[in-house]
């Protein structure tokens, strides 16, 4: 989408896949990198009976801002016997997999870095990168934490993955499509044309899928939460136990960097979850640039009204965090390979024959 | 074809967030199990023992407050009973009643911290903050009475450093009627929890014998199904006089001396140290807390075992006396140390996980198993 736009205006396809590739980054990640990283440690505090930070800016506004100074001035430290070569590479690979997956995302009807027609089939691919990034800064650490931290986390993406796909997949059957736009356009106008309230056709169909479709929500949260190394499956980097998994050796940017992939992979399963689900950028009822009748508001109120539904299930991942205890590893794999993808599984035959009739 | 395979050797703090202080641990794993655990100790050493040959007795005090230090009010309960058995002397009504308070006050503070950072191992962070907030309110308490919130030498031979504070009875009923609630919260957030049922119900499980034979006690050995608590069978200070229960490890998650109901057990102490708490400050009587305090403190020669209920298990101060105003010689029982020694097996065949989990049940103050 931004990318014809600015094919059209400049003729260069350089030029335009350039700022298409970057843009994602400086007006949307990096800010809600920042935001979020406040709002965890807001949220964190008001649950836990205290006010999180106060000092820098009012109400500790800028308090990310001031610890994202403090990481660039710190030192790069690799010790002796890291493998030098994989451990600069880990952090940007595993940075990557999280951003590529941002390009196909629909903010609003506009603002798409490009409509791919397998919109979902490329994010699921390029995900897959953040676990070679996992794995590569474990090994290349040299330290036994570190080393069981990634091997965990590879093992928990890659089982998790599952459910997550079969999930998706029962919406790609209903909708017949693999492109994010189309999810979005399809449950336009008001909430109950959602996925999750049965899909915009008005029939039968319509109410025999709702409550697939909040079993194929919960099944499909649980597992991005898995996927994105959050409590209660946060083992990759359970403070307790491996001090802090595979980023334990990093330190300045490049810790950051890590820190800024996990709060982009945040976003996007968030982000993937609102498209599915609930309705993408449209707004559950109406919109004021409609009314008043000015069209440009329309991509304006789009864009508010995707990043609130991304945030609020961001909220929630924060909510569980600060809530529930951690599962050990072994129960980790229960719960998806017993559970989960039985159960999604069972979910896609019911939808499958639903979509049918 | 056969694969080689080799048992890795981890090793566990002592810098390490979830070894309760400088302890290490050294794992031998095979994948993720494990097969043996070596607890290396001595990294908080302070010569205790040692000091005691040349510290006069009052001087002792704030030494054993050292030891566990989350527990110091407790710690000094027990050796000033023992000095004061050698010196055969009686103390005032209301100072016994005051220490009971006191202990009582420490046991449920050093519970929270147990609960908490129990809480913090298996992943949940948010309970810790919660027991937090309780302990600072006894912290509070204890404050306003002697001035320091962790290392008290506060109770004292024949004596009390100071009377309660004016205030003081008033604001324990008030964190008494908000602490209440707070446990019940506590219960719904994590012991019901079941994801933390999950990663603590048959781990670690100690059986009766096994405990007995290791000489383990305190909430450990009441979790694996004996009600010994010397509270009751000892019966040392005023503890007679006042009603309650000594909650016991039935096994209601798991099998009976699990680390669910090493934690539990914890817990339902805590509601029966409110009872004991509730019950000494209707009744506490006047008087005068350092009239006994003797001025010359020389015991006869000879020797005394005293031995107190600590939160972690019985500490016991074996006290020889020379005639002079120095002690020749004093052990002190760690229960924390003896409780350290079961470690190995209760691991065994668990995974690194299970080792924070049980580590965390077992309840340690390294300053205690060092000394």
């Amino acid at each position: 989408m931004i990318y014809d736009f600015f094919y059209n205006l400049t003729g260069s396809a350089l030029f335009s896949g350039l700022f298409v590739a970057i843009m994602p980054l400086l007006t949307f990640i990096l800010p809600f990198a920042l935001f979020a990283v406040l709002l965890e440690r807001k949220v964190a505090g008001h649950i836990q009976d205290r006010l999180g930070p106060m000092r820098v800016g009012y109400h500790g506004l800028l308090q990310t801002v001031a610890d994202i100074i403090k990481l660039i001035q710190k030192e790069d430290i690799i010790a002796r016997e890291n493998d030098k070569l994989l451990f600069n590479i880990a952090p940007v690979l595993t940075f990557v997999g999280s951003y590529a997956a941002f390009a196909v995302i629909p903010f609003s009807s506009i603002f798409l870095g490009a409509n791919l027609d397998l919109a979902i089939f490329y994010i699921i691919a390029v995900t897959g990168l953040v676990v070679v990034g996992i794995l590569m800064a474990g090994w290349a650490s040299n330290n036994k934490y570190s080393l069981l931290g990634a091997m965990r986390s590879a093992a928990q993406i890659v089982s998790y993955e599952i459910p997550t796909i079969i999930v998706i997949l029962s919406i790609v059957m209903i909708t017949g499509s693999m492109s994010l736009m189309t999810f979005s356009e399809n449950q336009t106008q008001y909430f109950w044309n959602w996925y999750i309230f049965g899909g915009p056709e008005f029939n039968l169909k319509k109410f025999l899928l709702i409550p697939f479709m909040f079993v194929g929500l919960i099944v499909i949260y649980i597992s991005t939460l898995a996927e994105v190394n959050r409590t209660p499956f946060d083992i990759p980097e359970a403070e307790s136990e491996l001090v802090s998994g595979y980023h334990t050796e990093y330190s300045g940017m490049k810790f950051a960097i890590f820190f800024l992939a996990e709060y982009a992979n945040m976003f996007a399963v968030s982000a993937l979850i609102a498209t599915m689900f609930f309705g993408g950028y449209h707004s559950p009822f109406g919109y004021l640039g409609n009314l008043l009748n000015i069209p440009w508001m329309i991509p304006v109120e789009q864009f508010f009204w995707f990043i609130s539904k991304g945030i609020f299930f961001v909220f929630v991942q924060m909510w569980l965090r600060w809530t529930l205890p951690r599962l050990r590893v072994d129960q980790l794999m229960t719960v998806s390979w017993k559970y989960l993808i039985p159960i999604s599984f069972v979910n896609l035959l019911i939808v499958g024959i639903i979509s049918l009739i | 074809m056969s694969v080689r395979t080799e048992e890795m050797v981890l090793n566990m703090g002592p810098q390490h967030p979830s070894t309760h202080g400088v302890l290490r641990l050294e794992l031998t794993l095979e994948g993720e199990i494990i097969t043996k655990v070596v607890p290396h100790i001595g990294y908080l050493h302070r010569c205790f023992e040692k000091h005691c040959e040349v510290m006069t007795y009052p001087q002792i005090i704030p030494y054993t407050d050292r030891m566990d230090y989350l527990a110091a009010m407790c710690n000094e309960l027990g050796f000033v009973i023992g000095v004061e058995k050698l010196l055969a002397i009686q103390v005032p009504e209301r100072v016994e009643y005051i220490r009971v308070i006191m202990a009582e006050l420490q046991r449920i503070a050093s519970h929270l911290v147990a609960i908490g950072t129990y809480g913090a191992d298996i992943g949940a962070f948010t309970p810790f903050l919660y027991c937090f907030r309780d302990r600072e309110k006894i912290l509070n308490l204890f404050e306003i009475t002697c001035g320091a919130r962790l290392l008290y030498n506060y109770i004292w031979i024949g004596g009390l450093s100071h009377d309660l504070h004016p205030d003081f009875i008033r604001l324990t009923k008030e964190f008494i009627r908000e602490f209440k609630p707070n446990l019940r919260e506590l219960n719904n957030l994590l012991t019901y929890n079941k994801i933390f049922i999950d990663r603590t119900a048959n781990i670690g499980i100690l059986p009766l014998e096994t405990a007995i034979n290791y000489g383990v006690t305190g909430p450990m050995l009441r979790a694996s199904g004996l009600r010994w608590d010397l509270r009751k069978d000892d019966s040392y200070s005023i503890y007679n006089k006042f009603d309650f229960e000594i909650p016991i490890g039935e096994g209601k998650m798991g099998t009976i001396g699990d680390s669910w109901d090493r934690y539990f057990v914890r817990v339902r102490e805590m509601e029966e140290s409110i009872k004991i708490i509730e019950q000494a400050i209707e009744q506490i009587p006047d008087g005068d807390v350092t009239a006994g305090i003797p001025k010359r403190i020389k015991p006869v020669v000879g020797h005394i075992y005293s031995r107190v209920e600590n939160p972690r298990g019985e500490l016991g101060y074996f006290i020889i006396s020379d005639g002079s105003a120095t002690p020749f010689r004093v052990k002190v029982r760690a229960p924390s140390f003896v409780n350290l020694q079961v470690l190995d097996v209760l691991c065994r065949g668990h995974m690194v996980a299970d080792v924070i989990a049980i580590l965390g049940s077992v309840d340690i103050v390294l300053g205690e198993v060092d000394r």
